[in-house]
């Protein structure tokens, strides 16, 4: 692993109904912005470590539909999906975003790209229909967590017990 | 009217924020005969505070695969500005 070079992401609640997350690149932000743009890079990286995108479809211009389909470390399948509303190519992206197991609650995502000397501030903004929904999404990111967390303490188990018979 | 003290606030306007810490849980109000000490209700905080950080780590998580990738993207194109010339 070669050694950590940009600050870990930073995630503040400017107003009751928003999450906003910065986080800075070691890139131009035309690198960003081209893997965000297409599913061939999306797959690669998108979601919370773990999670395997199975099916990725991305229309990316205006009007277009997203749906990212994934795998969860416990094996079970589910989707995101959203409408693209906006794009400035390099710049900036705002979409929807809704989690296919909790219908109806849909967030709006304004994503920018700024350069400064090569590096990229990379910002989202969500705005949610309500501080209920905002705080759901947050409470659900943190079920998410713990059970990943759980996993690997599953897969971890067998090893201690291996190391108490020796 | 201790709390209020610290404040350049009045006294109905710092009984109002009280009120709203008090209806969202963050603080609750005791007794003691003509005082209604309040005391810090820290535990839902905690809990906000664990969300986020959470939410944080997921992001993460992608952030750092993304770091890695674009190292890729850039090490292909470089590559391929040379194959150009």
């Amino acid at each position: 692993m070669p050694a950590r070079k940009n600050d870990p992401a930073k995630v503040t609640l400017p107003s009751d109904r928003e999450i906003l997350i910065t986080r800075t690149f070691d890139a131009p932000r035309r690198f960003i912005f081209e893997a965000l743009s297409k599913c061939e890079h999306v797959k690669h990286w998108w979601g919370p470590r773990g999670f395997v995108i199975t099916d990725c479809q991305l229309d990316f211009r205006p009007g277009g539909k997203w749906r990212y389909v994934v795998r969860k470390p416990d094996g079970a399948e589910e989707a995101f999906r959203g409408e693209i509303r906006e794009i400035v190519p390099n710049e900036r992206v705002v979409q929807t975003f809704e989690y296919e197991p909790m219908p109806g609650f849909v967030s709006v995502e304004t994503l920018t790209l700024v350069e400064q000397n090569g590096k990229t501030i990379y910002t989202v903004r969500s705005l949610f229909n309500s501080v209920e929904e905002r705080d759901g999404m947050l409470q659900s990111g943190m079920e998410g967590g713990m059970n990943e967390t759980l996993d690997r303490l599953e897969e971890y188990l067998p090893e201690l017990q291996g190391a108490a018979v020796h | 009217m201790e709390l209020a003290k610290p404040f350049a606030m009045s006294q109905p306007s710092i009984s109002k924020h009280l009120k709203v810490l008090e209806h969202a849980g963050l603080i609750a109000q005791g007794r003691e005969a003509q005082w209604r000490p309040r005391r810090l209700v820290a535990e839902p905080l905690k809990d906000v505070s664990e969300w986020l950080e959470q939410y944080r780590q997921n992001w993460e998580s992608s952030f750092e695969r993304l770091d890695q990738y674009l190292d890729k993207l850039q090490r292909k194109e470089k590559k391929n500005a040379r194959k150009k010339k």
